[in-house]
């Protein structure tokens, strides 16, 4: 097992009477990257401060290669890290010189920074810019500058506070793309702080998801992903469909479920009688018009209902479907869409395979 | 006029012939008023920098008084100072009063909490975010702080001149505290007020002048600092 590079024990932040933080344990291993997401307010920020020891906890000790944190060594472990927040946040002076402001506070030489920052500056395409004021630079050139000034340092641990949130589209995934080369090709150890499950999963080795002030999970990213604990969870990483139902009968590998307004199979091993909630991905229900379904789908596994509200969604349809008392989310191609020509109020058949249903037993 | 006008040609008379005592008066005024703002500096900025950065119990209170404090008529301050310089008052043993060192304190009573106002509000028009970014990147406490009052350098500027404006200009204090004793305590604010009782415009008028070109002299010399990293706001288009 990889040593763990930073370790939180028993961590709880309180401001005022309320508690906003309850981490009991959390382990962040060399080379990996760590995402945190959950949605605003959850207490990322709040995670990824303590993390970074800008902020004490109110209870709990934080262990930085197994060596307990006292106030007396924190700025010797801070240096040994290096952070990055949803801001650039740069002084009022050239490329170079922001850039250059970590290797300076820790009293290098104008060679070993030249020396150090060179291939950064060269790695995130701003070298040409070097020279320029940093407040002439553009959302996407201030957050590399932000990036060279920390990875210079050759930091044990690198964390990352949204760093993409306000950058436009074209500009975020240009440097989304250079970040994960980046990450990739060094192996730093990485905190990334997200609210975005695309970017989760495009860094995240392991990711821990924080919904108010709580870690609900943590895992290896495709497990999270593939296999949510709990309803938030599943919520939060996509399955935006939860069907309410009670297993009719059990197979060793399959079940029938039925829910109100219809019935379906699941995958997996169940007893009649269990309480469960089938969750649903957008793009793992498929839409039909009432009489022109697939006849060699399994019958069971469709409901009728009707359309109750259709989103753009980038490329594609967000359609909102109320089957009896279960509201279904679908997403649809914009072929597709233009082909079943949906409108709000029409009658829609939703059907999704049964080894698409990701099962979460009720409590 | 011409009243204006003799002030005005006597006053480059007196600095071009170097009038022993005008430039004495002039130095004395730099130096009295160049070591309060000092002083108001040292003690001003780390209590604006506290104000901005920090919550403590009675916090409100310390910004409302601060506050206040910037707009104290000299008048009150040379009342106070004296009072308590005085002989059978607090620090009547120390024998202050009529003494350059009582000017001194009455003009950093004054300029403090100017001094620390602004700066305050200069530390409070930064990003709050910038402080936990440096940090992040390394810096120990006083790098934090050193790299934060570079970036609020402009306003602090402002501080500096709005600080050491109000106390070259005030002649209540330095009149009550000082004496207005001659080749001792007399600063130009209170010799233009003595010159002008005895109804010597002339000289008044001169002195007058010298302070006005002493002022815009250093507050010249500040804006130009100031000015050279100001921001360019683009054209609208």
């Amino acid at each position: 097992m990889a040593e763990a590079v930073l370790n939180l024990q028993g961590i709880r932040v309180r401001y005022d009477e309320s508690t906003v933080l309850e981490i009991d344990s959390l382990a962040v291993n060399t080379g990996e990257v760590l995402a945190v997401i959950g949605p605003n307010g959850a207490g990322k920020s709040t995670l990824l401060r303590l993390m970074a020891l800008l902020q004490q906890p109110t209870l709990g000790k934080i262990y930085f290669h197994d060596r307990e944190v006292i106030p007396t060594d924190s700025l010797a472990i801070r240096r040994r890290m290096a952070s990055v927040f949803q801001e650039p946040l740069l002084l009022n002076a050239s490329v170079y010189e922001n850039a250059a402001l970590g290797l300076k506070l820790r009293g290098m030489n104008r060679h070993t920074i030249e020396q150090r920052l060179r291939p950064w500056l060269k790695r995130l395409g701003i070298e040409h810019l070097a020279s320029r004021k940093a407040r002439t630079l553009s959302g996407g050139e201030a957050q590399r500058t932000s990036l060279v000034r920390a990875l210079a340092l050759d930091p044990e641990i690198l964390f990352l506070d949204e760093p993409f949130s306000p950058l436009d589209p074209s500009t975020r995934e240009a440097l989304l793309l250079d970040l994960e080369r980046i990450l990739r090709e060094t192996g730093i150890t990485t905190v990334f702080v997200t609210h975005d499950r695309d970017e989760a999963f495009m860094f995240g080795h392991r990711i821990a998801v924080l919904i108010g002030g709580k870690l609900l999970q943590t895992g290896p990213t495709t497990e999270v992903f593939a296999h949510p604990e709990n309803l938030e969870v599943a919520h939060f990483v996509g399955f935006d469909t939860k069907i309410s139902g009670i297993v009719e009968s059990a197979s060793d590998e399959l079940a029938q479920v039925h829910f109100n307004g219809g019935c379906a199979q699941v995958v997996g091993k169940f007893q009649a009688g269990e309480q469960l909630f089938l969750c649903l991905r957008p793009e793992d229900i498929t839409l039909s018009l009432p009489g022109a379904e697939d006849p060699k789908s399994i019958s069971c596994s469709r409901l009728q209902g009707k359309v109750l509200k259709v989103t753009p969604w980038g490329a594609h349809y967000r359609v909102a479907l109320a089957c009896g008392e279960n509201r279904l989310v679908a997403s649809i191609t914009r072929p597709s869409f233009l082909e079943l020509k949906i409108a709000e109020g029409d009658e829609i058949v939703a059907s999704f395979n049964a080894s698409a249903v990701h099962v979460i037993k009720r409590r | 006029m011409e009243l204006i006008w003799k002030g005005i040609k006597h006053s480059c008379w007196l600095l071009l012939t170097g009038d022993a005592e005008v430039i004495g008066i002039t130095l004395f005024s730099l130096q009295v008023s160049g070591a309060a703002t000092g002083l108001s500096l040292v003690l001003g900025i780390p209590l604006g920098i506290l104000l901005a950065m920090k919550r403590f119990p009675g916090r409100s209170l310390a910004v409302s008084l601060i506050n206040t404090g910037m707009g104290l008529p000299p008048v009150v301050v040379g009342l106070f100072v004296t009072i308590f310089l005085w002989r059978s008052g607090p620090l009547g043993y120390m024998e202050l009063l009529y003494t350059p060192a009582a000017m001194i304190i009455a003009q950093v009573v004054i300029a403090f909490p100017i001094v620390a106002g602004l700066t305050m509000a200069a530390f409070q028009s930064l990003n709050p975010n910038f402080r936990l970014q440096l940090l992040g990147i390394g810096a120990s406490t006083p790098q934090l702080l050193w790299l934060l009052c570079k970036e609020a350098r402009l306003p602090l500027l402002a501080a500096i001149m709005a600080g050491f404006g109000g106390v070259i200009s005030e002649v209540g204090a330095s009149m009550m505290v000082g004496g207005n004793i001659r080749g001792q305590t007399r600063v130009l604010t209170t010799a233009t007020v003595l010159e002008t009782s005895k109804g010597n415009f002339e000289i008044a008028i001169a002195l007058g002048l010298i302070l006005l070109v002493l002022t815009f002299a250093v507050n010249l010399l500040l804006t130009q600092i100031q000015q050279r990293e100001q921001i360019r706001w683009p054209k609208p288009s």
